[in-house]
């Protein structure tokens, strides 16, 4: 699936400052019925975000006017459990670019980059400057620079360095994905797979 | 020339490289594959979509479960868009020539539960999955892992996904268990001691005796819930009790395919000497019967414990407070007599015959609680089939209970098999996050003996009273 290429990110960020965020938050399983990617968005947080009887709820931070941007920042362990990529779909299709946490789950993360949002990981100090940053001030911009990786409050300059491997840091800024590297590579996986006990 | 003491772990994941690239992940070479109605319709349209065809089509097996319904399967499915699911599945799948259990296929169910019992999973083995629970299948020492839909597409179009390598973790459990204590109870109080994101980034091998002395369907509960703790997957040697498992299974190799795959299989465990990059070591004396008291499945409790209070538990104080006041639960609460009014048996870690039998061992003479509504479903029409030959089903009637038809069911609530809001359940899946069996549902997660206790009792019950 084609996505926008990525390479510096300006924006203010919606915070999020609870652990555990799971799959099942992001995009509960009765949302996942369709067969085709698209409308995921509607659902992100479904059931944090929306009462049983659709009604907004007031006190989640994606109905609160305050907090737009193109940045989700969450608490340690965000993504945890089921690895359906509708949770990465709902995120990037709701209009996220970027995530930052200081601890992501593995499936999740993986999704991600697959899906052309970038998994900022940054220490649990500066994540709590990110968020007190966003308190002092909700419009607040946080700088995604991925050919620098760093990540800087754009108010005080604060900024960390966040790791990413540099053939998928070439997908991203490119706008490449996988799919089009394991085609260029069929010969040599034919012969692998000749060889195979399986 | 002495080799380099390899682990199990390393054996099977460096004979599945196909290239390695520098400063990025390895292109990993898959063996199985299995897809379901859910995570595998957007694949296919990106296949469509780019031109490109299923390369390895028999390698690939299909089987519906996630959005099924557990009664009257065979009728029409009422909700369109599972059924529109459903449909896909098998379209794609003969579109592509892919096997393809459906529903009311005599080898359908859970994916997790038929590849195993039909001798598709096998030892040294990469298998992947979209599902987080694939690593069940790590219990027959492959390498077992759950992906996402993009990588559905790649393992559809080359057969390969790109994976940096896992770090390895070793965690032995010495020691004979106690009476009433199963193999879920062991992988619920590793995960309390590790917490939900204790393994992240590590692949784990599970080691020791309380692991050699159990049976498959002991292992794959446990590797199935290597999830829970972050890892990708867990695995566990193949020995006497692996092969005895397998062999005779339809998929599984026979006579010379046999003997020679003995041969390999038998060399698939971790040389004395290699290193984990950390290593747990418990005692199962330690362990008693364990239940979950919070929203995730670290949040887990010998069953006669307390609720931890915040601060002995870890992690951020309101993150925990949210958690409990979600459950209704309060810090320093016993669980022991707390109110149940569902019950839920099955899922790929605990849908197999000896989950039943364990259920069954408890509800016999006694009779199921007025109050309670129990949901049993069956992993697969064979582990269907195996309790009714065994008589469960009788002993299951004659305590008021129901038997479903297989599928996912309560685990995620995909189908009408939702907890309503508020109700409390003792539910033998694998998570506990909120709304996980509808929306605000609230989950206990436990074995299928605390189940039984529950289901005759109507409240948390410690199983051992009820063993004789």
């Amino acid at each position: 699936m084609a996505y926008d290429k990525f390479t510096i990110l300006k924006s203010s960020a919606v915070p999020m400052p609870i652990e555990n965020v799971d799959t099942d938050q992001i995009i509960p399983a009765r949302f996942l019925k369709a067969t085709e990617r698209k409308g995921f968005g509607d659902n992100l947080f479904r059931d944090w975000r929306y009462n049983g009887d659709n009604t907004p709820k007031q006190d989640f931070v994606l109905n609160n006017p305050l907090y737009t941007g193109k940045i989700l920042v969450g608490g340690k362990n965000f993504g945890s459990g089921s690895s359906r990529e509708h949770a990465a779909w709902a995120i990037y299709d709701y209009g996220f670019r970027c995530v930052v946490s200081s601890f992501f789950a593995d499936i999740f993360k993986g999704n991600a980059l697959n899906v052309g949002i970038l998994p900022v990981t940054v220490s649990p100090a500066f994540l709590d400057k990110i968020f007190t940053a966003i308190e002092a001030d909700p419009k607040a911009e946080l700088v995604v620079d991925l050919p620098a990786q760093t990540i800087t409050i754009a108010a005080t300059g604060e900024q960390e360095s966040f790791d990413i491997n540099s053939y998928k840091k070439h997908n991203l800024t490119n706008g490449f994905d996988d799919i089009d590297y394991l085609q260029a590579m069929k010969g040599e996986i034919q012969e692998f797979a000749s060889k195979s006990m399986y | 020339m002495s080799k380099v003491p390899a682990t199990l772990f390393d054996k099977v994941w460096d004979s599945h490289v196909v290239r390695k690239i520098e400063d990025g992940p390895d292109v990993f070479f898959i063996d199985r594959h299995f897809i379901h109605e859910v995570t595998s319709p957007v694949a296919f349209l990106g296949l469509e979509n780019r031109g490109l065809k299923v390369m390895f089509s028999e390698r690939t097996f299909a089987t519906a479960d996630h959005n099924t319904p557990t009664i009257n399967q065979h009728l029409p499915v009422q909700d369109p868009l599972s059924a529109n699911q459903l449909k896909a599945l098998e379209t794609n799948s003969a579109k592509y020539g892919i096997s393809h259990w459906g529903l009311g296929n005599p080898k359908n169910g859970i994916v997790h539960v038929v590849g195993p019992e039909n001798g598709i999973t096998l030892p040294g083995m990469t298998i992947v999955c979209g599902d987080s629970h694939t690593s069940t299948h790590g219990a027959f020492g492959a390498i077992a892992f759950g992906i996402g839909t993009s990588e559905v597409e790649m393992v559809l179009s080359s057969q390969c996904i790109m994976q940096p390598k896992p770090k390895k973790m070793r965690i032995n459990v010495n020691g004979q268990l106690g009476k009433g204590i199963t193999p879920k109870d062991v992988v619920l109080y590793i995960i309390s001691r590790l917490t939900a994101a204790g393994a992240t980034g590590y692949f784990v091998e599970y080691a020791g005796e309380v692991f050699r002395n159990m049976s498959m369907e002991g292992r794959m509960t446990v590797c199935n819930m290597s999830i829970e703790m972050g890892a990708r997957g867990g695995m566990i040697a193949p020995d006497d009790t692996t092969f005895a498992y397998i062999k005779g299974r339809e998929k599984a190799p026979k006579g010379e395919a046999w003997d020679k795959a003995l041969a390999y299989w038998k060399t698939l465990k971790t040389d004395e000497g290699a290193t984990f990059d950390v290593e747990y070591t418990y005692e199962a004396a330690d362990i008693e019967p364990m239940i979950t008291y919070g929203t995730n499945p670290g949040m887990g409790m010998g069953i006669t414990q307390h609720i931890p209070a915040a601060q002995a538990a870890g992690g951020s104080k309101a993150s925990y407070e949210k958690s409990l006041d979600y459950m209704g639960f309060h810090e320093n609460d016993s669980m022991l007599g707390k109110k149940v009014d569902y019950v839920f048996i099955g899922s790929c870690t605990n849908g197999r015959i000896e989950d039943f039998r364990a259920f069954a061992s408890i509800v016999k003479g006694r009779k199921k609680a007025d109050h309670i509504t129990a949901w049993i479903v069956p992993g697969s029409h064979i582990v269907e089939q195996q309790i009714r030959e065994e008589g469960i089903l009788d002993i299951l009637t004659a305590a008021g209970f129901q038997l479903r038809q297989p599928g996912c069911s309560a685990c995620l609530a995909m189908n009408d098999d939702k907890i309503p809001a508020g109700k409390y359940a003792v539910s033998t899946s694998n998570r506990n996050f909120e709304g996980r069996q509808g929306p605000g549902a609230r989950t206990m997660l436990a074995s299928p003996l605390v189940a039984a206790a529950a289901a005759v009792t109507g409240v948390v019950t410690d199983p051992r009273e009820l063993i004789a």
